[in-house]
């Protein structure tokens, strides 16, 4: 049965006139799916029992609810949710002081094949509906206290666009969570066209994995060099207009003898000038049988430092729920493919 | 301010093609052909739709660069909106195709390609545009009649050819996966390069694998169909 969760205003319109019911149903079915604290179609009190159960014949409300959920020493916690397709991926939520940051998934697993990336290697399972990113919000325990969303988790948003766009219109509509998208970032390795469609169509904040701005090195990396070049990405961006609110920053992890060096903060000054953005420095989270390691924290400190020098505001980012496998990169729901659902590849 | 669809990158700007060729090189698997108004580098890729209302997606190229024509190989994917319309056009009718680019080239060191199923598509390029020495093309199939263009590259590339069938068995098939083959041998070369392409989750294992036995990682370079 098709979930009413997850639909946009207009969508909830249309419901509401198919059923036969008064157009203005669907801002009240809006109100009840992103505004309040229910989670059955027979809670939408301000609707006639007849017309509920008319909803109920056709629709299901929606919502799933996390299947585990464990927690780091550090308070971070692990949610993870069943998808449509029995499959299932994992949500971060990261509080921090005041705040309570949720690092939502966009795919079931990646097509991407980043190297250092655990997501990578279960390969590509499938989309995550408008829904399903949406319900990673609504359905963790910090749900009301949820103060930013960076959709940094499983999968490459711009992989899946229409669904990630219409995620962002219900959080941040008026008539649905009504989340200033100044609170939200959207995290790609850079796929152009889609990167473009979401700066027309969205005012979240923008960030972008770099990792190096050296091709050969990049490509190496993040196979998605060999068609979108960082050079490209970055071109692209120098000539948008941010506006004096509108963020975008760049994701660095930093790697042991690979881009670590002198040459490589030239490099980045040189690619990113004229740039009003930040590079946040990763620490490299170590995944099976990788041939990478991650830099000391003397030569961390010192590349920030230099890029400081530059002018390019620098930041480490904290490591996070990494004794959960919560950190950056280690999400991956591969052990939880079921044979029956393994993927052939020749 | 630049919208998506007014992408200005010249070379990922679409344009009308008209189609020269409909193949059905194996059942499902469409060859494609227009005609060549650029020159390209074997292992480059372009974008295609049917029309301006539908999505275009990324192929490699699949003829050579001294050709007429240029090719694309496609799996027909049946739920899907574009392969299924792609694979009835014919000669006369009209798609839409960016100019070749992208960076998956082959720089002329000894190498090991290595691919499945329409994979192969960069590789043929590269071969059909007289790369081939010092190479060893390794293929992956589910099917027999998957090995697209094996009597000529067979023909050509000799031992330097091997097939990897995973569903069925024939001689001179190797039984089993790719990464079944590359776990059986011995011991891999560390000192050429190593050029993969197909679904991601092939890619990642070859790479795992090719790591495992020593391949240093800047030895492998990928493309993964998006």
């Amino acid at each position: 049965m098709e979930a009413l969760f997850g639909k946009t205003l207009d969508e909830l319109t249309q419901v509401a006139i198919e059923l036969g019911l008064p157009k203005f149903t669907g801002k009240q079915l809006a109100e009840w799916l992103y505004q309040k604290d229910i989670r059955l179609i027979d809670e939408m009190t301000n609707l006639s029992k007849k017309n509920r159960d008319l909803l109920s014949q056709h629709y299901k409300f929606g919502l799933v609810e996390p299947t585990r959920v464990q927690e780091s020493i550090d308070g971070t916690k692990k949610y993870l949710f069943p998808t449509l397709q029995n499959k299932f991926i994992e949500t971060a939520m990261i509080p921090d002081d005041d705040r309570k940051t949720v690092c939502v998934s966009s795919q079931v697993g990646c097509k991407m094949g980043c190297l250092f990336c655990m997501t990578a290697k279960q390969g590509f399972q499938g989309q995550l509906s408008a829904g399903e990113i949406v319900n990673q919000i609504r359905s963790i325990s910090e749900r009301n206290e949820v103060t930013n969303i960076v959709y940094m988790g499983m999968g490459e948003p711009f992989d899946n666009l229409e669904q990630v766009l219409k995620s962002l219109e219900i959080l941040t509509s008026e008539w649905g969570f009504a989340m200033s998208p100044r609170r939200i970032t959207v995290s790609t390795i850079g796929i152009i066209p889609g990167m473009l469609t979401f700066l027309n169509n969205s005012e979240a904040h923008l960030a972008v994995s770099l990792h190096t701005p050296f091709d050969d090195e990049r490509k190496r990396l993040m196979p998605v060099q060999v068609a979108y070049p960082i050079a490209e990405v970055v071109k692209e961006i120098k000539s948008w207009d941010f506006g004096r609110q509108r963020r975008v920053s760049f994701e660095y992890i930093v790697f042991k003898g690979l881009n670590d060096s002198p040459k490589h903060v030239t490099e980045l000054a040189r690619l990113l000038n004229g740039i009003k953005c930040r590079i946040n420095l990763i620490r490299f989270h170590p995944i099976p049988g990788t041939p990478l390691e991650g830099t000391d924290e003397q030569t961390l400190q010192l590349f920030k430092d230099k890029l400081n020098d530059k002018g390019i505001l620098t930041t480490v980012r904290a490591s996070r729920g990494q004794d959960i496998y919560a950190a950056c990169g280690l999400l991956s729901t591969k052990e939880l493919l079921g044979k029956g659902n393994s993927v052939q590849f020749g | 301010m630049p919208k998506a669809e007014e992408y200005r990158n010249s070379s990922i700007t679409l344009k009308e093609v008209i189609i020269t060729g409909n193949e059905e090189v194996s059942p499902g698997v469409h060859l494609i052909s227009w005609k060549r108004e650029q020159n390209f580098i074997p292992g480059q890729v372009v974008k295609i739709t049917i029309d301006q209302s539908v999505a275009p997606r990324i192929y490699s190229v699949c003829s050579g660069n001294s050709e007429a024509e240029i090719r694309v190989l496609f799996n027909v994917k049946e739920d899907g909106i574009l392969t299924p319309r792609l694979s009835g056009v014919i000669p006369g009718m009209k798609i839409w195709a960016s100019n070749p680019y992208g960076s998956f080239k082959d720089y002329g060191n000894p190498a090991w390609w290595i691919a499945t199923g329409t994979g192969i598509a960069p590789f043929y390029s590269m071969f059909r545009s007289g790369i081939s020495e010092n190479k060893t093309l390794i293929h992956g199939a589910r099917y027999l009649n998957q090995f697209y263009f094996e009597d000529e590259l067979e023909w050509a590339l000799g031992d330097k050819y091997i097939r990897c069938c995973s569903q069925e068995q024939s001689c001179n098939v190797f039984p089993g996966r790719v990464t079944d083959y590359l776990n059986e041998q011995k011991s891999l070369p560390t000192d050429i390069n190593y050029y993969l392409c197909g679904k991601a989750l092939m890619v990642v294992e070859v790479r795992d694998l090719l790591i495992s036995k020593g391949v240093p990682y800047e030895n492998i370079l990928a493309e993964i169909y998006f």
